[in-house]
C-alpha cells in the first residue's frame, strides 16, 4: 500500500497525478495564453519529478535532464509561445472547446484505458514507480485528444508538446531516464520544433489569414 | 456518558454555526476595507427575527410552513452525525456518507418545494435553479465519498477519519483530488460567490435568497439558521475528513478540549481561504456553473482514478 512507500516515492505519485491533471487543464482551457500557462506549470512539475527521482534513487545524470526540462519546457518554449500569441495579437483569441463536458469524459475514458493497457507491464515488475506508466501514456493520449479538438495551430501545437512531456515522464518514471545523449537529442529536436511552428504560424497565417487549421481544407479560391 | 457528549457536541455544533458565519462575514469586511459588524451579529439577527411576527403569503400551503421546520431538523441530525471534537462518538456510527448525502437532498426538496409552493416567479426561478446546481453537484460529491470509501474501506464517517489518524502523515494523490473537488461542490452547495451571492437580493442573480424571498420571522430564523449549519458542515467536513489531526480520539476532557480548539483553528484557517476566494472571484454566470461543476465532477473522477492505477499495488 501507499503507506509503506518512502515519502520521496509518494511525492512522486503526487506529481505524477498533478501532470495528469495539468493535461486535463489544458484539455478544458479555452485562452490561448491560458493554455501556454498550464503547459510552462507542466514542464515545472516534470522537472520537479525528474529531480526527485534523481534524489530517489541517486542517478546524477537525471538532474542534468530536470534542468533541461525547467530550462527549456517550463520556460523557453512558454515564453517563445507567449511571444507569438502577443506578436500576432491572438491573446484576446477563445479557441473554444465543443461540449467541454464530453471531452472531458472522454479524456477520463483514457486514462482508464491507459492504465488498462499498462497493467500487464506494472505486474510483471517490482518498480514502485511503475504505476506512473499508465499515468505517462495518459498524458500522451490526452495530448493527443487535445489536439483533435482544438481547431487552432496554436493549442495544437500546444498539445503537441505536451505529448512529447508524457512521453519523457515514461522514460523518467519507468527506466530512470535515456542515455544522456538520447534525451540532450530529443530536447533539441523540440527545441527546433518550437522554432518550425513558430514559422509556420507565419505562414499559415499569411496564407489563409488566420490560425484556424480547418480552414486549410478548403481552397483559397473558393468564395467564402 | 458518550451519549451525553454526542448531544453536547451537537449543541456546540448547531450554537457555533452563526458564530462561523459572523467571522466570515467578518474576514470579508476586512479584505474589502469596511467596518465589519460584531462577531455575534449573526445572532443578534436571528434573536431579531425569532422575536419578529411571521406573515404568511395568502397561496401558503401547509408545506411552507412545515419546511422550516424540516429543513431546521435535518440540519441539526445531520449536524449530530458528523464528528466535529471527538471522533468515536456513538451518534457517528448511526449513519454514513451516503446517508450525509441523503440527509442533503431531503433538507433540499423541502426547500425547493417551499420556493415553489407559494407561486411567486422568483420562488419557482430560484428552485428551479438550486435543482439545476444540486443534480450537477451531488454526483461530484459522490464521487468524492467513492474515494475516500475505496481509501479507507468504509462509509462510515468517524472509521474513515480513524483510517487517517492511524496510517499518519501519507501523501495520498487521491485525497488531493477529493479535497478540490468537495472545495469546489461545498462552495456551490453552500450557495457562496462563484456560484451564488448570499450577501445580495439582487434579484436576477439570487438563488437561495430566491427560494426563501416569502419567508419572515421565526420561519426565515430557522431557514438562516440552517443554512449557517450548512456552511459549518461543509467546513467541517473538509477539515476533520481530510486533517483530521488533533481532533480527539477519546473522551478525555483534555483529547476534548484539544479537539475543540484544533476545529476551530480549522474553521479559522478554511474561513479564511473562502473569503479569500469570495473577495477575489466574481460571482459568474448561471450557464457556466455547469462548466465549474463539471470540473469539480472531473477532479473526483481522477480521485478515484489516482487512487486505483497511483495507490494500488499488486505485489
Amino acid at each position: 500500500m501507499l503507506d509503506e512507500l518512502s515519502y520521496y516515492h509518494q511525492a512522486i505519485l503526487h506529481l505524477a497525478a498533478l501532470i495528469t491533471l495539468s493535461s486535463f487543464l489544458m484539455l478544458g482551457q479555452s485562452r490561448l495564453l491560458r493554455l501556454i500557462g498550464v503547459f510552462a506549470a507542466q514542464g515545472f512539475l516534470l522537472s520537479a519529478s525528474t529531480a526527485l527521482v534523481a534524489q530517489t534513487h541517486d542517478f546524477p545524470h537525471l538532474y542534468i535532464s530536470a534542468l533541461l526540462s525547467l530550462l527549456l519546457k517550463g520556460l523557453l518554449i512558454p515564453m517563445m509561445l507567449y511571444r507569438l500569441v502577443m506578436r500576432m495579437n491572438l491573446h484576446r483569441e477563445m479557441d473554444t472547446v465543443e461540449h467541454p463536458a464530453g471531452v472531458m469524459m472522454g479524456g477520463a475514458t483514457l486514462v482508464v484505458f491507459s492504465y488498462y493497457v499498462c497493467l500487464p507491464i506494472v505486474k510483471l515488475s517490482p518498480l514502485m514507480t511503475l504505476n506512473t506508466i499508465s499515468v505517462s501514456l495518459a498524458v500522451v493520449l490526452l495530448g493527443m485528444l487535445l489536439m483533435i479538438t482544438r481547431r487552432h495551430a496554436v493549442a495544437q501545437v500546444v498539445g503537441f508538446m505536451s505529448i512529447e512531456n508524457g512521453l519523457f515522464f515514461a522514460a523518467v518514471v519507468s527506466t530512470m531516464g535515456m542515455p544522456m545523449v538520447v534525451e540532450l537529442g530529443i530536447a533539441f529536436d523540440v527545441l527546433v520544433a518550437a522554432v518550425i511552428f513558430g514559422i509556420f504560424f507565419f505562414h499559415i497565417r499569411s496564407s489563409i489569414d488566420s490560425l484556424d487549421v480547418d480552414r486549410l481544407s478548403k481552397l483559397s479560391e473558393v468564395e467564402e | 456518558m458518550a451519549w451525553i457528549l454526542a448531544i453536547l457536541q451537537t449543541l456546540l455544533f448547531i450554537g457555533g454555526a452563526p458564530l462561523l458565519a459572523g467571522w466570515i462575514k467578518m474576514l470579508k469586511c476586512w479584505l474589502q476595507n469596511r467596518n465589519a459588524p460584531s462577531l455575534l451579529q449573526p445572532y443578534r439577527d436571528l434573536r431579531k427575527l425569532w422575536r419578529k411576527e411571521s406573515i404568511l403569503p395568502e397561496s401558503a400551503s401547509w408545506i411552507f410552513t412545515a419546511a422550516p421546520y424540516l429543513v431546521f431538523t435535518v440540519a441539526v441530525l445531520t449536524a449530530a452525525v458528523v464528528p466535529l471534537v471527538a471522533v468515536d462518538l456513538p451518534s457517528a456510527r448511526i449513519i454514513d456518507v451516503f446517508g450525509l448525502v441523503g440527509f442533503f437532498a431531503l433538507a433540499r426538496t423541502f426547500l425547493v418545494l417551499a420556493g415553489m409552493d407559494i407561486g411567486t416567479a422568483f420562488g419557482g426561478m430560484g428552485s428551479s435553479r438550486e435543482m439545476t446546481i444540486s443534480s450537477l453537484a451531488e454526483p461530484a460529491m459522490l464521487m468524492v465519498v467513492f474515494t475516500l470509501a475505496m481509501s479507507a474501506g468504509t462509509t462510515n464517517l468517524s472509521m474513515g477519519m480513524d483510517y487517517v489518524l492511524d496510517s499518519g502523515l501519507v501523501l495520498r494523490p487521491s485525497f488531493v483530488f477529493a479535497l478540490g473537488s468537495l472545495m469546489l461542490v461545498a462552495v456551490a452547495e453552500t450557495g457562496r460567490v462563484p456560484v451564488d451571492n448570499p450577501a445580495t437580493h439582487l434579484e436576477l442573480t439570487m438563488i437561495h435568497e430566491a427560494m426563501i424571498l416569502e419567508y419572515s420571522g421565526r420561519y426565515l430564523a430557522l431557514m438562516e439558521w440552517a443554512s449557517q449549519i450548512k456552511l459549518m458542515l461543509y467546513g467541517v467536513l473538509i477539515a476533520n475528513i481530510f486533517f483530521p489531526w488533533y481532533i480527539g480520539r477519546d473522551f478525555s476532557p483534555a483529547a476534548l478540549g484539544q479537539g475543540l480548539l484544533a476545529i476551530m483553528l480549522k474553521l479559522a484557517l478554511l474561513s479564511v481561504l473562502l473569503a479569500l476566494s469570495e473577495t477575489l472571484l466574481a460571482k459568474m454566470r448561471i450557464f457556466r456553473v455547469q462548466e465549474y461543476l463539471s470540473f469539480a465532477y472531473l477532479l473526483g473522477v481522477l480521485g478515484m482514478l489516482s487512487h486505483i492505477i497511483l495507490e494500488v499495488y499488486y505485489a
